[in-house]
């Protein structure tokens, strides 16, 4: 392994001086009960080679049979990206030779892909930037390798290597982009947005749990260079191991920067599988590609063609989901909100649990307020998502009828929150083991209005003879005898009355 | 004119992690050779109403229901294995010493 310093360019400068081309491989890991070829199970995390069976390990004699769901879920994924479905079809064997596969190849779809020419439209910065996908096709995920000994755990200067076929025969689906130009300075916003889309999209189909962490999605992502004011595009290096999506948007840039500096010299740009490191958030170089790799592909003997009906892709064209764009446009318009902050709620996550929360009875704008306010706020402090906070939004809906009947204010609500937030029950437990109600009772409220006014008698006296302005110091005196408990409006009305004054 | 050349043998031979002498690959080339004009016979009388083929069976979208079967036991798994460590299946060094 090299350790020199690898230069890079700013990344302003590189921009000025080069135009990105991206492309982008998603693979999603189906969420079926069962391999794509054989009856085991796919539990993430199961203890090693326990979802194994004599196909999955190509004993002699096994042979495969496709799952119908995956075939399914592929052609769902498919029409979701706008893509054309393949009347007949076939898989194909690419031959390779590494121990994650014990059958020396892997059953994948090569010229011959299930789905093709489709687009998926994102949204970036305002512009809606249409991704061209080259092709959907469907293949198995291979098993899981750990390498021993040598410093860095990695396959370079390892001793030897252990293998879990667990994960081997899971079906996959590959996503492939076209190549994408003209994306300028937002190459590394419109990879993240991409991402983000489709894993939206995989949610909304249900076909996935799209786990990054876990490796249920996963993105390579291809950069390349060309000088400005050239048109030939210039050579790409495609980076692995992008397990999260503020990656997906540091690795694009980390190559751009990279690449620039290396082209500015004069240098050239090496074809080469690069490995991304999240803790510095750059590209060390892996495999070289130079040299064309020959997988030796051919049409599967084990499984026969897939040749879908075209009435069944009709039905399942009908009954896709509302795909996430065209909701986000539907709640935008049911919340009367702009672009921007609808974009902001996207972009913080919040919209399903906005969603959820006016479900749950909530209106739209307070749902809105106090995910995007308060509880942001706090989720940004203990640096977890929204949707992680130990709150629900049924809690959160709660909480506004507790505020719009007023028995709480805002600030008392803030209390609840808190308290909710840090496990002390439900909002009305809350309220009432911290004794949070507003106070309603008309004569609790007069005695400390009567107390405050004895307490301020020249604010008093101000208002009394007219000078309505100084009741904000006497309101601002209940609201601190109630401990904030007192409905500000209501102690105001009632300064006034007892003070002989009117607005 | 010979159907597949030397130079072709060789690469499938390296391909398939065949280690073969020059008299051996002097030797399946033209084998290789004779076997591929053999079947290329095939295609004489292939005509254009005939499509190319891959499978013997006129058969399409043979699947299975995404129903979960038991698997093998870690034991019985393993049991081939030529070595094991951790429940895991141990193979030799992947990459050689020139990577």
């Amino acid at each position: 392994m090299t350790t020199t310093r690898t230069p890079r360019m700013d990344y302003d400068e590189a921009l000025d001086r080069f135009e990105p081309v991206l492309g982008l491989e998603t693979h999603v890991e189906l969420g079926t009960a069962s391999k794509m070829f054989c009856g085991c199970p796919t539990a993430f995390g199961a203890p090693p080679n326990t979802q194994v069976c004599p196909t999955c390990l190509a004993f002699p004699g096994s042979l495969p049979v496709a799952n119908a769901k995956a075939i399914e879920s592929t052609i769902r994924i498919g029409l979701a990206l706008n893509c054309s479905i393949a009347e007949w079809c076939r898989f194909a064997r690419k031959n390779y030779f590494y121990p994650d596969m014990p059958k020396n190849y892997q059953i994948s779809q090569y010229d011959e892909p299930l789905c093709y020419d489709g687009h998926l439209d994102i949204e970036v910065d305002g512009k809606t930037v249409r991704i061209e996908i080259e092709r959907v096709h469907l293949e198995e995920d291979t098993g899981k390798s750990t390498h021993m000994g040598g410093a860095t755990g990695r396959i370079h200067g390892a001793d030897y290597s252990i293998v879990d076929y667990n994960r081997a025969g899971i079906p996959l689906v590959e996503i492939v982009t076209k190549p994408i130009p003209g994306t300028d300075r937002l190459a590394p916003e419109v990879a993240r947005a991409y991402v983000t889309e489709l894993r939206e999209i995989m949610r909304s189909l249900g076909v996935s749990d799209v786990r990054m962490e876990e490796g249920s999605l996963r993105c390579d992502v291809n950069v390349s260079l060309m000088p400005r004011g050239s048109s030939e595009w210039g050579t790409r290096t495609e980076t692995k191991n992008v397990n999260s999506l503020r990656s997906v948007e540091r690795a694009v840039r980390s190559e751009i920067e990279r690449q620039a500096a290396i082209l500015a010299e004069g240098g050239r740009i090496v074809q080469e599988t690069r490995h991304f490191h999240e803790d510095t958030g750059t590209t060390t170089s892996g495999r070289s590609k130079e040299e064309a790799q020959d997988y030796r592909y051919f049409p599967e003997p084990d499984l026969l063609p897939i040749a879908p009906d075209p009435a069944w892709v009709a039905e399942l064209k009908a009954t896709l989901p509302e795909l996430p764009s065209v909701r986000r446009k539907r709640l935008q318009a049911e919340w009367g909100l702009s672009d921007k902050d609808m974009e902001a709620m996207h972009n913080a996550d919040a919209i399903d649990l906005v969603e959820a929360t006016v479900a749950a009875g909530a209106p739209a704008a307070d749902a809105r307020k106090w995910w995007m306010g308060e509880l942001a706020r706090r989720a940004n402090e203990s640096g977890t998502a929204l949707a992680g906070l130990p709150i629900t939004p049924a809690q959160i809906a709660r909480v506004t009828e507790l505020v719009a009947s007023g028995e709480l204010n805002d600030k008392l609500a803030r209390e609840v929150l808190e308290g909710v937030l840090a496990g002390e029950g439900s909002p009305d437990e809350v309220v009432e083991k911290r004794g949070l109600k507003i106070v309603n009772d008309e004569g609790e409220l007069s005695a400390i209005v009567d107390q405050v006014i004895a307490d301020n008698a020249d604010a008093a006296d101000k208002v009394r003879s007219g000078k309505i302005a100084a009741a904000g110091a006497l309101v601002g005196g209940v609201m601190r005898a109630s401990r904030g408990k007192a409905d500000a409006a209501r102690a105001r009305a009632m300064i006034l009355e007892k003070l002989g004054a009117s607005e | 004119m010979s159907a597949i050349t030397r130079d072709e043998v060789a690469h499938l031979a390296r391909l398939s992690r065949l280690a073969l002498t020059d008299d051996e690959l002097d030797h399946y080339a033209t084998q290789l050779d004779a076997i591929i004009e053999s079947v290329a016979k095939v295609a004489e009388v292939a005509a254009e109403d005939v499509p190319p083929s891959s499978h013997a069976l006129p058969l399409t979208n043979v699947f299975r229901a995404d129903e979960v079967r038991p698997s093998l036991t870690p034991e019985q798994a393993l049991s081939g294995a030529p070595a094991v460590e951790d429940d895991r299946f141990r193979v030799p060094r992947i990459l050689g010493e020139e990577a």
